[in-house]
């Protein structure tokens, strides 16, 4: 699925926010929020008001009327009512479309951990007028969608930002569910905690993830010293003020050998969570530079899943395991494992074709086909 | 572009030089193991001379072992933080049963009885309403005072005599705590203890009309619960079978439950009394023993029996209940349930009989049908006896400080708690126990009471040790069992489940 897409830009001093159309016939006054798509060249009267257009044929020289031009780009992927971002060295971003379940709201490039699995690796960059963009993103969501996902880098680092863009969607989308997935750590800092949970946004859960039952271990996955007593403190914090806690156990070599243990910890420690997720490890970004280091052979590591699943389930905690082929886990498992990825990332392998549950598992990644395809066994 | 990742050695990996020790206690299990016990309840069952490998820092810091003590809070080395405020947190969870003060208010509406049961103290047969039964203006009094409770969440049981025998009363208490509750926005359950002899459709329904829960009497099959249970027509058992089943259908399978009384002609036949049990479809049993009150004491020679009887008894039904579960019969015990719940939960147990500081007027409170007020059931049982030692007030002449702020009350509690008490303080099984100053007054002479001696403390200590050993070695299936009694839902309705993070 492609969601970028570059072109000549001129008249672009800052970015461009917009919801894209084809439809000419909106009122010149009323544009300031859309962004017009054409295959050909205008005239330059028929592009005022907004907040861009993008053209496939290559134009030169600027607009007379000051509207921000983005030519000689690809517009086939952009639908009606998709949110691009349009850059001023040309790049278009979608960053939000309509018939998506799964729209982010990117919050930042930027992480206090450095996670060995890190899917979506950070770098250090000065990227806080992402905040500013998501405030303006936010009104745009049109319709309203029943779920967002507040996602980074680390949002927290945002602070006050991500601190008003909570208060925009309990003001705008108060319907939609918004699941933020952070590292937990700067909940440990209760003035942070207690201005965060003053926005009060009802609709709002926080996935944090939980790699081990001891700081060493867990420190070593996220890179950071000192971040399990950090996330543990925060989770405490945010149980406080009664917000609602997913964990997320990300499964390779480093978390698995003690999982049960962990799982164990989490039904000790941690009882207020409403939902334990264990999910199986996306070979991207980190993990897989570091994948020699992670690997884990399925077959066994399913097997420590599904226990560790009904250690949970039995003791009533909610858990789902994601990103596992039902093959590779004990039948008694079955009952937790979701289809977790992502439809455009979803695949099957060649012994797939014949299985009779396929309808109801995951699938794989694509980077997993190659790998797991010796071990899958077709379910009769 | 290389990445700068650490290896595990940078973050703590490397066994820790010294480590250092939070509150636990331990306890031999068998002649091969130990449990150790911290303060939350959290356990580890290893071999013999793990604690004192712990205390004289021999134990392999790589191993799961240590790993699996640091996890659950038992040490805390220079490699991992000692999260005491989170260990904190946990332990006031635990024991945030004390939390909002008087939860269980018990109502006793007459003493009148139509029963004649052996082993009770208290009831009389006797149509002299004005004297055994409760009036309006003291169940008035009482409810003024049940609700000077804090707890957000009350329960108000109803009890004898039998209770059904004053229904009018029952109906006027009932309808004043609804309203008073909805008015106060807070939560109220209410039960009858009955033995259902009087329970007619009338009467169903309306306990039906008003979510009361039933709590009925049923010792085993008729051969076991007549000797017994005696009333007139001696046809307890065939009625308790019939409205048993008749209260099923009208206030449903969730609403009723059955407590049992172990006398020593129970004690050949725990596969009997449970089996009975299931065959009139209840889902939990209480192997309850007899308690040191009542006309037991004074026949003690015909329905007492000595605690290791008592212990085999229930060895036998424990294994006959595990057995059934086995076999797919939801069937939980009530009393391993308490106990499960604080070995194997992080959350509080709302057990009165079984909590330390104890429950006495802090965890439950009785109003006699007379107006004084009792620290407990068996307190109040105990009065009817001549020994009015923990009546804490009346309600027509005291205050609500005065009958639950009075020294008298806080001194006893304060006595009795376990946590300073001789033989309980360094108890490993003291976070799955709990203190009785009633029973250790009646069977010992003073509230402290005198562990080496103790039935209570023999049985306990008994009873907790083998839930450990079905624990370590009960099979694959023994987690799921005890997690399953743990969560079905209990007659006795406890508040929800939450972790306690008030400061």
């Amino acid at each position: 699925m492609r969601l970028t897409a570059r072109g000549q830009a001129v008249g672009l001093k800052a970015y461009a926010l917009g919801r894209v159309t084809r439809d000419n016939g909106t009122p010149t006054g009323s544009r300031t929020t859309l962004v017009y798509v054409a295959e050909t060249a205008k005239p330059d009267c028929e592009l005022e008001g907004y907040a861009a257009a993008l053209l496939e044929q290559r134009v030169s020289g600027t607009s007379s009327t000051g509207t921000p031009i983005v030519s000689g780009i690809t517009t086939d992927h952009l639908r009606d009512g998709d949110v691009v971002l349009v850059s001023p060295n040309g790049h278009v971003r979608t960053v939000f479309r309509p018939d998506s379940a799964h729209n982010v709201l990117f919050m930042t490039e930027r992480c206090n951990s450095y996670c060995l699995m890190c899917s979506q690796p950070p770098r250090d960059v000065d990227d806080s007028f992402l905040v500013d963009v998501n405030l303006r993103l936010i009104p745009l969501m049109l319709p309203t969608p029943a779920y967002v996902c507040i996602t980074g880098g680390e949002p927290t680092l945002l602070g006050d930002g991500l601190l008003a863009i909570l208060r925009k969607l309990k003001e705008t989308l108060p319907s939609t569910h918004a699941h933020m997935l952070t590292n937990g750590r700067r909940f440990a800092d209760p003035e942070f905690t207690r201005a965060f949970s003053s926005v009060q946004h009802l609709n709002l859960s926080l996935g944090i993830p939980l790699y081990a039952d001891n700081a060493p271990d867990h420190d070593y996955v996220v890179q950071a010293r000192g971040a399990f007593d950090e996330t543990m403190r925060g989770l405490y914090q945010l149980a406080r003020d009664t917000q609602n806690i997913e964990i997320r156990v990300v499964l390779h070599s480093h978390t698995i050998e003690r999982l049960e243990s962990l799982c164990e910890y989490i039904y000790r420690n941690l009882p207020f969570a409403s939902h334990v997720a264990l999910m199986g490890l996306e070979v991207t970004g980190f993990a897989k530079h570091n994948l020699p280091r992670l690997w884990i052979d399925p077959v066994r590591a399913g097997v420590i899943v599904g226990r560790a699943a009904e250690l949970l389930a039995v003791r009533g905690m909610n858990v789902s395991i994601y990103n596992y082929p039902l093959c590779l886990l004990p039948r008694s498992a079955w009952e937790y494992a979701r289809r977790s990825i992502s439809d455009w990332k979803q695949t099957y392998a060649e012994p797939c074709q014949e299985c009779r549950v396929r309808g109801e598992c995951a699938g794989l990644f694509q980077w997993a086909v190659e790998r797991y395809s010796g071990m899958l066994r077709p379910v009769a | 572009m290389t990445h700068p990742f650490q290896e595990p050695e940078h973050f703590g990996a490397a066994p820790p030089t010294e480590w250092h020790l939070l509150p636990f206690s331990h306890i031999d299990l068998d002649a091969g193991r130990e449990v150790l016990v911290n303060v939350c309840g959290e356990y580890v069952i290893a071999p013999r001379g793990t604690t004192g490998s712990l205390v004289r820092r021999q134990l392999e810091p790589r191993s799961d072992l240590y790993r699996n003590l640091r996890a659950k809070h038992f040490l805390y080395d220079e490699r991992s933080s000692p999260l005491m405020d989170i260990l904190a947190t946990k332990y006031r969870t635990k024991k945030a049963f004390l939390e909002g003060f008087t939860k269980l208010h018990i109502f006793v509406v007459t003493l009148r009885c139509e029963h004649t049961c052996s082993y009770c103290q208290v009831s009389r047969q006797s149509s002299d309403r004005d004297r055994f039964d409760m009036s309006q203006e003291t169940a008035d009094r009482a409810l003024d005072l049940m609700f000077r409770s804090r707890a957000q969440n009350l329960t108000l049981e109803l009890q004898g005599g039998e209770p059904l025998l004053n229904f009018s009363l029952i109906r006027y208490i009932v309808d004043r705590a609804r309203n008073r509750a909805t008015n106060e926005r807070r939560g109220l359950n209410i039960a009858i203890t009955t033995n259902l002899a009087l329970a007619t459709d009338e009467i169903l329904n309306y306990c039906r009309e008003e979510r009361l829960l039933l709590s009925t009497s049923l010792d085993g099959p008729s051969f076991i619960h007549d000797a017994h249970r005696r009333r007139p027509g001696n046809n307890s058992h065939a009625l308790v079978v019939d409205r048993v089943r008749r209260a099923r259908d009208i206030v449903g399978p969730d609403n009723i439950s059955a407590l049992m009384t172990t006398t020593r002609m129970s004690m050949d036949h725990a596969t009997a009394i449970i089996d009975e049990y299931v065959h009139l479809g209840f889902r939990s049993v209480f192997l309850r023993p007899l308690s040191p009150y009542g006309f037991a004491v004074r026949s003690a020679a015909k329905t007492g029996y000595h605690t290791e009887e008592y212990l085999e008894f229930y060895r036998t039904g424990l294994a006959h209940i595990l057995d059934l579960n086995r076999r797919g019969v939801e069937l939980s015990e009530v009393y391993a349930t308490t106990i499960l719940r604080k070995i194997l939960t992080p959350f509080p147990t709302y057990y009165v009989d079984l909590q330390t500081p104890p429950g006495v007027g802090i965890g439950v409170v009785v109003y006699n049908y007379d107006g004084d007020v009792y620290a407990s059931d068996e307190g109040r049982m105990l009065a009817e006896m001549g020994d009015t030692s923990f009546r804490i007030g009346n309600v027509h002449r005291d205050t609500y400080d005065q009958i639950f702020g009075s020294a008298y009350l806080k001194g006893m509690i304060r006595e009795a708690t376990a946590e300073s008490v001789p033989g309980c303080s360094e108890c490993a099984f003291l976070p799955y126990c709990g203190s009785d100053p009633v029973y250790n007054y009646r069977t010992q002479g003073d509230i402290v009471g005198h562990r080496p001696t103790s039935g209570f403390c023999r049985r306990n200590m008994e009873i907790i040790r083998l839930l450990f050993r079905l624990l370590a070695d009960g099979g694959p299936d023994i987690e799921r069992i005890f997690y399953s009694w743990i969560r079905g839902r209990s007659i006795r309705p406890e508040a929800n489940e939450h972790v306690d993070h008030a400061a």
